[in-house]
């Protein structure tokens, strides 16, 4: 044994985990502390005190405020209706065929998810441009439709965001729900079949419920996925500058409050509200598709 | 196994996956195709889903490797350091933590897997702000170090190695105990190349994150030449589309890399990017 304690095995697991536990203080609880505290404050160079629940107050008296949280909650379940079902049909369907090609299929759908978010804003930007031969545009021709202007209005431009959520994320949603597939035995299929059961039957009965905690951890990460989107906002709206806020994000109008006008106080209790929209809207879900139940 | 499929629903089903192949496919093909028209054809007129030979050419591609487009070649190199000093910083600093965890009982052990679960389930958004604050303290802003530092300990691939650890035989680290090795010679020696599949999962997913980071990187860099990638091309948006030039070509020059390692990398990527999803 060395006679240098760091060497000892007592303190060696503790060498192991200082990055982390440096990193830990250091760049989440401080901020997080520092945050929680700031929303109660103005910030300001040299002054900053505590004014309560004044940023709090402007923040539930300012139409933007209301016009994010809408908007993130609008897109996020859309991402949940979209982003669930289809991925987990999908996903079924290429576990139980034996098809040429699925391999290539599979991946095929999964290179969007490789994409930044910025190159994915800039094609879609050209996709989904307000000219005459602008693609979507021309398509909207052949139906005999009219160009028009697609995230010039609320409607239009929440559809862009969710076609592009689902363009980006079908793939490594249908990835997620195939590796908990294929955990599942196949003798229970058999033994199924032997008692009469057909496909919609085994789907329902075995699947599904095979998929549960799966389902869960892909709910819960498009929850937080989804109230945390900003980027695909920023780029399709020239940087976070939508026309009467119809693309405002909540982390846009933190971005904006804290970032571009310095106002660390307000941003801070937009995040906040942020955080605790979230895990509230977590516990439903959770609450809501029983994991707090016992199994059986 | 299910039934046997017949061979109609075989079809159906074939066609059903070639059609969504191909909208998955498509935005690559209309930047491909953006990128070999003049911008001023897209500026005036949008994206023509039509090929028009006539207009293709191979300008737009030309003009970002010369002199005019330098800021473009500075964010791609900047892009690289970032993404190459992060994913070492990284893996290294990760994998230890991981292997720590896994591998010894100590007093905290469960108060520090609790908080790792913990900053994997806070967005980073949450606490952009107050980071940014401190950057300025540090005198980190328009930095590089402003850009990795903070989350060059991040918890996922602490996360993806504590599993990976947990599965291998503690008797290695007996082993090497009457070997002789000190506690951090088994760890570099025996446990790094046993832990080679998940260094690869974790390289590939944490250099793809990099490579990809747009809003912490947004904050912190500010001048021009600092940019990365990302920031840099969302700079270049603008109403008025003066640069679809750079804007397009660049767009293509900036994935390229990544459908290469994926090509080559595949079921690393799978592993990876599906930590947590089972099991969990």
């Amino acid at each position: 044994m060395k006679s240098n304690w760091l060497y000892s095995q007592r303190i060696a697991p503790y060498v192991f985990v200082l990055p982390f536990v440096l990193s830990l203080a250091v760049f989440f609880l401080y901020p997080m502390a520092s945050t929680l505290l700031m929303s109660f404050q103005e910030v300001l160079p040299g002054q900053t005190h505590f004014i309560g629940w004044g940023n709090y107050k402007s923040m539930a008296h300012d139409d933007s405020f209301y016009a994010a949280l809408w908007n993130s909650t609008r897109y996020t379940l859309w991402t949940l209706v979209v982003l669930i079902p289809l991925p987990l049909v999908l996903a079924a369907l290429l576990n139980s065929a034996r098809m040429k090609w699925s391999s290539f299929f599979r991946s095929a759908l999964f290179v969007p998810t490789l994409t930044s978010v910025v190159v994915a804003g800039i094609v879609f930007r050209l996709v989904f441009g307000s000219l005459d031969d602008s693609v979507m545009n021309q398509i909207r021709h052949l139906f005999g439709l009219q160009t028009i202007n697609w995230m010039g209005s609320s409607a239009t431009g929440m559809f862009v965001l969710v076609v592009l959520a689902t363009w980006r994320f079908v793939g490594i949603n249908i990835v997620y729900f195939l590796s908990a597939l294929q955990t599942i035995p196949g003798e229970l299929y058999e033994s199924a079949e032997i008692d009469g059961a057909n496909t919609w039957h085994k789907f329902k009965s075995i699947t599904l419920p095979l998929l549960k905690p799966v389902a869960i951890y892909v709910i819960t990460i498009s929850i937080y996925g989804g109230y945390s989107m900003f980027t695909e906002s920023f780029m399709l709206w020239n940087g976070n500058r939508s026309p009467n806020d119809i693309g405002l994000t909540m982390i846009g109008l933190l971005y904006r409050n804290g970032v571009e006008q310095n106002n660390l106080g307000l941003g801070s209790a937009i995040g906040v509200a942020l955080l605790g929209t979230m895990m509230v809207l977590n516990l439903v879900a959770l609450q809501f598709f029983g994991l707090f139940k016992k199994e059986e | 196994m299910p039934a046997k499929k017949t061979s109609s629903q075989t079809f159906l089903l074939f066609a059903l996956f070639a059609v969504l192949a191909v909208l998955a496919l498509f935005p690559f093909y209309c930047l491909a195709l953006a990128s070999f028209k003049p911008s001023k054809e897209l500026l005036r007129y949008g994206l023509n889903i039509k090929l028009q030979p006539e207009l293709l050419s191979f300008h737009n591609y030309s003009f970002i490797f010369s002199a005019g487009a330098a800021k473009y070649m500075d964010w791609y190199k900047n892009s690289a350091i970032v993404t190459v000093v992060y994913t070492i910083g990284c893996l290294l600093l990760s994998s230890m933590v991981g292997y720590g965890l896994a591998m010894y009982r100590f007093v905290g052990r469960n108060v520090l897997f609790v908080f790792v679960l913990l900053v994997m389930m806070i967005p980073v958004e949450m606490i952009m702000l107050p980071l940014y604050k401190q950057m300025i303290a540090f005198n980190l802003i328009d930095s590089f170090g402003g850009v990795i530092l903070p989350f060059v300990v991040s918890p996922l691939p602490i996360f993806f190695f504590r599993q990976f650890a947990a599965g291998l035989p503690r008797d290695f680290l007996d082993a090497g105990r009457i070997d002789g090795c000190t506690e951090y010679g088994i760890f570099f020696k025996i446990f790094v190349p046993l832990m080679a599949p998940a260094f690869g999962a974790m390289a590939i997913v944490q250099s793809l994150a990099s490579w990809n980071s747009f809003v912490w990187p947004l904050i912190v860099l500010n001048s021009g030449d600092k940019l990365t990638l990302p920031i840099g091309l969302a700079s270049l948006v603008t109403p008025y589309g003066n640069n679809y030039d750079i804007l397009i070509a660049g767009s293509v020059l900036a994935i390229v890399p990544i459908m290469l390692v994926f090509i080559f990398f595949q079921r690393f990527f799978v592993s990876g990017l599906t930590v947590g999803g089972v099991k969990g």
